[in-house]
């Protein structure tokens, strides 16, 4: 839950970031036509046409390219967000949580998005329990988070499994708060 | 190769009886209970060995065996070993032999059993006579002689502890035995194998990557193991003599192996049905059989010795808990009902009993159980957590692992939850202890 507001928020705060920087080098553009934007677009070009027109084109060309990097950024902030949010489980349980289920909804909707892609669930568990039950456990925790994605539409083939139960915890800590850390389903892609 | 060492072993130990009361001394075994053997220690005094020259070199000798004799007849439980500055007569000088031997000198010091010994080492022979006496009948139990070459104390010594526990308890105890356990000492955690008192440990994979539950077939020559040497926890089975065996890579888990008694078979368990379950393969790897059929978490499995019945951990209940498989009706039932979290079943091999690792709030311990459910005991307690029991092949001592000082290490117990104690220091962690059968 918490993780889904922290993406709402930083696209809140970077889509009108880059509207204002577009609108910005406008302004640059047409006083002084030797910005490192400008380099960018046909500079012989542009010194020959009048400055009016020169506005217009080149902030259209301008807009263009902040509208392909943002939507790059976005990607490459979904694609981040799709490896670096695990999803978490109680102890002893592969039960998904609707926290859980929220993060898988947007990993399902990535996956959609992106057919191309193969990924590997990995489960693991915290250090409490013993080794062998606990490699059954992970197996069962990566397990439900492919199926609740396989549900929402994602080819099967497309979501591999691996559990490494108790062997790869994430904090080191004997507490809470680090075993809470443990108990999770991180996504790699292949 | 193995003909070869086996017609060298034949050699170098020509053992000859030298006292024909030896059969009939045993024959009520009435030295150690084995019903209940640790509640009473029996006094035993192992003299210091004498030497056949007397020089310097056999007597160092005689006296690091003597101890070492000490030391792995202390092992068992079964013995209070008595001090040697108490002893009032000293064999070295009087004689090793009944004629020469005043007992009284022995059952006056509280000996019970006495053991003395004869060294004869020069530089391509080692010759020992070992004798186990009864202070109190005065009379000999048991007298071996044995000829190998030098160097070979430990394997005379293991031989002859052999032959006192058969002449006390009627099995051959657990000096031939070995021991497999989990050790990240290299950076990776992989299986070292050490003897049965922890002595030599000897890294036996090399996968640079997580490698987990060895299981030792019953005549000790196969390891099966998990290893996540190709990324996945597959089953590896290997011939522990020749570079030889078989790997089980289904899709999800290969884990949690376990040997059929006496038989080139196994059970492990796969997830590739979509469903956590145990199958019965054959020792080349093939999976004959379905085991379990349940849906939610089953295995560890464990087998009774006649391999008629199999524990293992199921989540069908609810939480994790032992239950029996018996092949024959097909019934299972559970067997442990209290606690909130029972895994890791090692079954008896005197049939009796099932060990396994309970959580109890924040600890985790070992608790036995009669395999029809009664006499629930808790072996370990108020030190940290203490897991993966494994039961000696003998039946008399416990292995497991233990973080009682920090890091998990490897510790043995009677069966009885006494005489807890480290088995070896190593760097690193080490967990998941396997002890074999007696390997000959």
């Amino acid at each position: 839950m918490q993780k889904r507001l922290w993406i709402n928020l930083m696209f809140c705060f970077i889509l009108p970031a880059m509207l204002f920087t577009a609108s910005c080098s406008k302004k640059v553009v047409s006083t002084e036509p030797t910005t490192d934007q400008m380099a960018e677009g046909d500079t012989d070009q542009l010194s020959e046409v009048t400055d009016v027109v020169v506005v217009d084109e080149s902030s259209v060309a301008e807009s263009d390219l902040m509208e392909a990097e943002a939507l790059a950024a976005q990607e490459k902030a979904a694609r981040e967000m799709f490896v670096s949010a695990d999803i978490y489980f109680e102890f002893d349980s592969a039960v998904l949580a609707s926290s859980a289920q929220d993060i898988l909804n947007l990993k399902a909707a990535w996956m959609m998005k992106n057919p191309g892609v193969s990924v590997i669930i990995e489960g693991h568990c915290d250090e409490r329990g013993t080794s062998e039950y606990n490699i059954a456990l992970g197996d069962r925790r990566a397990d439900s988070a492919k199926q609740f994605i396989v549900d929402l539409g994602v080819a099967p083939e497309r979501l591999t499994t691996i559990s490494y139960g108790e062997e790869r915890p994430l904090d080191p800590g004997n507490n809470e708060y680090a075993w809470a850390k443990n108990r999770r389903a991180h996504f790699t892609l292949e | 190769m193995l003909r070869a060492l086996f017609v060298r072993l034949i050699c170098y130990f020509t053992v000859i009886f030298f006292f024909t009361g030896a059969q009939s001394s045993f024959a009520g075994y009435d030295y150690i209970d084995i019903t209940n053997p640790f509640l009473r220690k029996i006094p035993v005094a192992v003299s210091s060995f004498k030497t056949f020259s007397g020089n310097t070199a056999e007597r160092q000798v005689a006296l690091k065996t003597s101890d070492l004799f000490s030391s792995m007849l202390e092992f068992t439980g079964y013995f209070k070993m008595l001090d040697r500055a108490a002893f009032l007569e000293d064999p070295h000088r009087s004689g090793i032999t009944a004629s020469n031997i005043k007992f009284h000198n022995w059952t006056s010091i509280g000996a019970e059993l006495l053991i003395t010994g004869l060294i004869l080492k020069n530089v391509d022979l080692l010759e020992m006579e070992l004798r186990l006496y009864d202070t109190f009948k005065g009379k000999l139990i048991v007298g071996k002689r044995y000829k190998s070459k030098p160097g070979d104390q430990r394997r005379i010594v293991r031989r002859f502890c052999s032959e006192i526990i058969y002449h006390l308890t009627g099995n051959k105890g657990i000096f031939n035995s070995r021991i497999a356990f989990i050790s990240n000492a290299s950076g990776h955690k992989e299986i070292y194998i050490c003897d049965f008192d922890g002595y030599n440990p000897k890294r036996f994979t090399f996968n640079n990557n997580i490698t987990l539950s060895p299981a030792w077939s019953s005549d000790g020559r196969w390891l099966a193991f998990t290893s996540y040497l190709k990324g996945h926890p597959d089953l590896y089975i290997k011939n522990l003599a020749q570079k030889r065996g078989s790997v089980v890579a289904k899709k999800g888990i290969n884990i949690t192996p376990a040997w059929v008694p006496g038989k080139f078979k196994l059970a492990a368990t796969f997830s590739f049905s979509g469903d956590q379950e145990i199958y019965m393969l054959t020792g080349n790897g093939k999976i004959t059989k379905r085991l379990t059929v349940n849906k939610g978490i089953d295995s560890s499995p464990s087998f009774s010795p006649g391999g008629r019945r199999m524990a293992f951990v199921s989540k069908r209940s609810g939480t994790p808990q032992i239950y029996i498989k018996d092949f024959r009706s097909g019934n299972v039932n559970r067997l442990t009902f209290q606690g909130q979290y029972n895994t890791e079943p090692n079954w008896s091999p005197r049939g009796d009993k099932i060990a396994y690792s309970s959580m109890v709030g924040r600890e985790i311990n070992i608790f036995v159980i009669g395999v029809d459910g009664g006499n629930l005991t808790q072996l370990t307690g108020s030190s940290a957590d203490n897991e993966s029991p494994s039961w000696s092949p003998d039946g008399s001592l416990i292995l497991f692992s233990s973080t009682r000082e920090g890091h998990a290490g490897i510790y043995v117990m009677t069966a009885y939850g006494t005489d807890q104690r480290r088995l070896l220091s190593m760097p690193g962690v080490q967990t998941g202890p396997a002890w074999s059968a007696n390997i000959n």
